[in-house]
């Protein structure tokens, strides 16, 4: 087929192009900009070459931050992705009660992450929450104002609150679309539950696994607002995750340069991470 | 193999079924032979699928008993009512290999694993995929994943019956022949009880020893195809079965004189008619004579399908088929005789009286 070229096409893409560049691109080269940068104040910049970059890949500090990250990513989605995959197994397929558990599903999705963190802090609290309160009543010691292990339980807790629904909702959309006859089949053909699950449900699940998979491990490696509302990186820097220290560093400290640096590696090892779970999970699937 | 009994099956999805139009499925009473090929034949909507998965304990029936062999299976589950089922698209499972999707059924009853392999094997050469046994499942195409289908309800050797639901829909018309004839020759070779739904009548007449005409949730006809082609029981039997289907004309009757809008009819035997019902008179098109001495017809259009002639007429103010001989002269002014033996007498769609 005969291809048509006609350069006022590019005409059409230009809204977008420039949309990106101002909500993306520009920013980002800012970003680029200042970390490659020194400055001593009255806007006048110095390069520094990769300076900065060495200075944040030598400190203990970010090494620290990043384990927290992984270890944190890690726990929640060990917790999340099986225990929405059940509870999505276990929701009904049809009748009253779907809209239900959808709504009451959907509703912890609904609060703004700074509400969430606020409603962890007041509910674990000692003095007055709820939780903090009712354990300490039952002589429980927990306290996640001074204690790492109560403060690391409150989040992965209160992460597991707000998110789980969300692997569950995708897995439930995952299984509705299964047609009745694979599971009429499996009944012929005497499979356990286990093969039902195993060899129906799981393969047709893949996909939005891999997809709660990615959602869950970007947005918990990038966790911001709740342990800076609940904890605000403490006991002293238990929790004080990437995003948190980065925000220390560019706005508490301002030095721009170390800060812009590491958004770049924070940014660079997101993409990689991402990229190697999406590559190994879809390989797996072209092998079948 | 067992024999299948359906006692006084009904069966309704709503619940507290009252009047009649509440059961999908009407009152069925019948046994099935160990052994025997049974069709399920009847349009969309018409209650066969219910029926089969009543049989196979998919579905719990709202009334009535079903026994194999005499012994109640009515509260059983599908697993433990030793029953294979092929459905009308295939299921297959995606991440196992085409060897392992036959072996499961066999593999989830513990069969040792040399049987499996054997079972397993001679399965594949039927259905033509040995070379593509260590595959993935996943990438056939939609007939050969219907095969893997078939495939998994032939697997098993010691099943009761075997419940077909419309399995060749999507395979394509040159192996659907060849299917249907290596089912027909397993069932000569295994006698398996075989029930097969679809609404194809080919299908049905060309698969099965008995055909079972259901239509609106009730068995209308069970007969071999000569007994649904010469006697159908009910007008919808006639229409559905033939092609063209049966001609049905408003008839008045009276003794063995028929009256059809003014032209006279003579009946070998006197139907007996309970007063006030609606009759009529059914023939098939093939025993419509076309010739120069009869009653007159007006010819509309002539459909030349090869070895024969559709005539489309108008009979009496009613449309009417008749099938000619490829080489049959239509006349100028057409008349038409019925074969008397061919004439068939309605009362309210039910065919009375007076065997021929």
């Amino acid at each position: 087929m005969e291809k048509t070229w006609n350069n006022k096409a590019w005409f059409m893409v230009l809204p977008v192009l420039v949309l990106v560049a101002f909500s993306a691109v520009i920013p980002l080269m800012t970003v680029v900009n200042y970390s490659v940068q020194d400055t001593f104040g009255n806007n006048e910049f110095f390069w520094n070459g990769v300076g900065w970059f060495s200075d944040v890949l030598d400190s203990d500090r970010f090494w620290e931050a990043l384990g927290r990250n992984l270890l944190f990513s890690g726990i929640i989605l060990a917790i999340e992705i099986p225990l929405g995959i059940l509870i999505a197994l276990n929701m009904p397929k049809k009748g009253f009660g779907v809209p239900v558990c959808l709504v009451l599903m959907s509703l912890p999705l609904l609060i703004p992450w700074n509400v969430v963190g606020t409603i962890w802090q007041v509910f674990g609290r000692v003095d007055i929450g709820l939780l903090g309160y009712t354990l300490a009543a039952l002589g429980i010691p927990y306290n996640y104002v001074n204690n790492v292990f109560d403060a690391w339980l409150t989040l992965i807790v209160m992460d597991v609150w707000h998110w789980t629904s969300l692997v569950v909702l995708l897995c439930y959309a995952g299984l509705v679309s299964i047609p009745d006859a694979y599971y009429q089949a499996a009944k012929i053909d005497g499979a356990s539950r286990w093969a039902v699950f195993r060899y129906i449900q799981l393969p047709k699940m893949k996909r939005v696994l891999l997809i709660a998979f990615l959602l869950r491990f970007m947005d918990s490696f990038m966790i911001y607002t709740e342990p800076f509302v609940i904890t605000g990186g403490g006991p002293g820097n238990s929790t004080t995750f990437l995003s948190i220290d980065l925000v220390k560093m560019a706005i508490g400290q301002f030095d721009l340069g170390p800060a812009a640096a590491m958004s770049l590696i924070y940014f660079l090892i997101i993409l990689l991470l991402s990229w190697i779970f999406y590559t190994v999970m879809t390989n797996s699937d072209a092998q079948n | 193999m067992a024999r299948i009994n359906l006692d006084h099956i009904r069966h309704a999805y709503g619940p507290n079924p009252k009047k009649p139009s509440d059961y999908s499925l009407k009152e069925v009473h019948h046994e099935w032979n160990d052994g025997g090929a049974y069709a399920l034949l009847g349009p969309s909507g018409c209650g066969k699928t219910t029926l089969l998965n009543i049989i196979s304990g998919l579905l719990q029936p709202s009334e009535g008993k079903i026994l194999f062999d005499g012994k109640d299976v009515t509260n059983l589950s599908t697993q433990d009512r030793n029953i294979a089922q092929v459905f009308q698209f295939p299921v297959i499972y995606d991440t196992m290999t085409v060897y392992d999707n036959l072996a499961f059924p066999l593999r989830n009853r513990r069969v040792p694993e040399n049987e499996v392999d054997r079972r397993v094997t001679e399965i594949l050469e039927m259905i033509g995929l040995s070379d593509r046994a260590k595959k993935k499942a996943q990438g056939l195409t939609a007939d050969q994943k219907q095969k893997i289908s078939l495939g998994r309800g032939l697997v098993r050797s010691d099943v009761s019956a075997i419940l077909f639901d419309e399995p060749l829909t999507v395979i394509d018309p040159h192996m659907k022949w060849v299917l249907r004839s290596q089912l027909k020759r397993l069932h000569k070779q295994f006698g398996f009880t075989m029930v097969y739904v679809t609404h194809d009548q080919t299908e049905a007449l060309t698969f099965a020893d008995k055909v079972v005409v259901m239509y609106d949730g009730e068995i209308v006809q069970i007969g071999t195809p000569a007994e649904l082609f010469e006697r159908p029981k009910h007008t919808f039997v006639g229409y559905f079965i033939g092609s063209p289907g049966m001609n049905v004309l408003p008839a008045k009757i009276d003794g063995s004189s028929v009256d059809l809008d003014g032209q006279k009819v003579a009946l070998s035997f006197a139907p007996k008619i309970a007063a006030g019902a609606k009759t009529e008179l059914g023939i098939r098109p093939e025993f419509v004579r076309l010739g120069r001495e009869g009653m007159p017809v007006t010819i509309s259009k002539v459909e030349d399908i090869g070895r024969q002639k559709i005539v489309r007429a108008s009979f009496a103010n009613r449309p009417i088929a008749i099938v000619v001989h490829e080489d049959g002269e239509i006349p100028s002014e057409p008349k038409i005789t019925f074969d008397p033996n061919a004439i068939n007498i309605y009362a309210d769609s039910w065919r009375v009286g007076g065997e021929a």
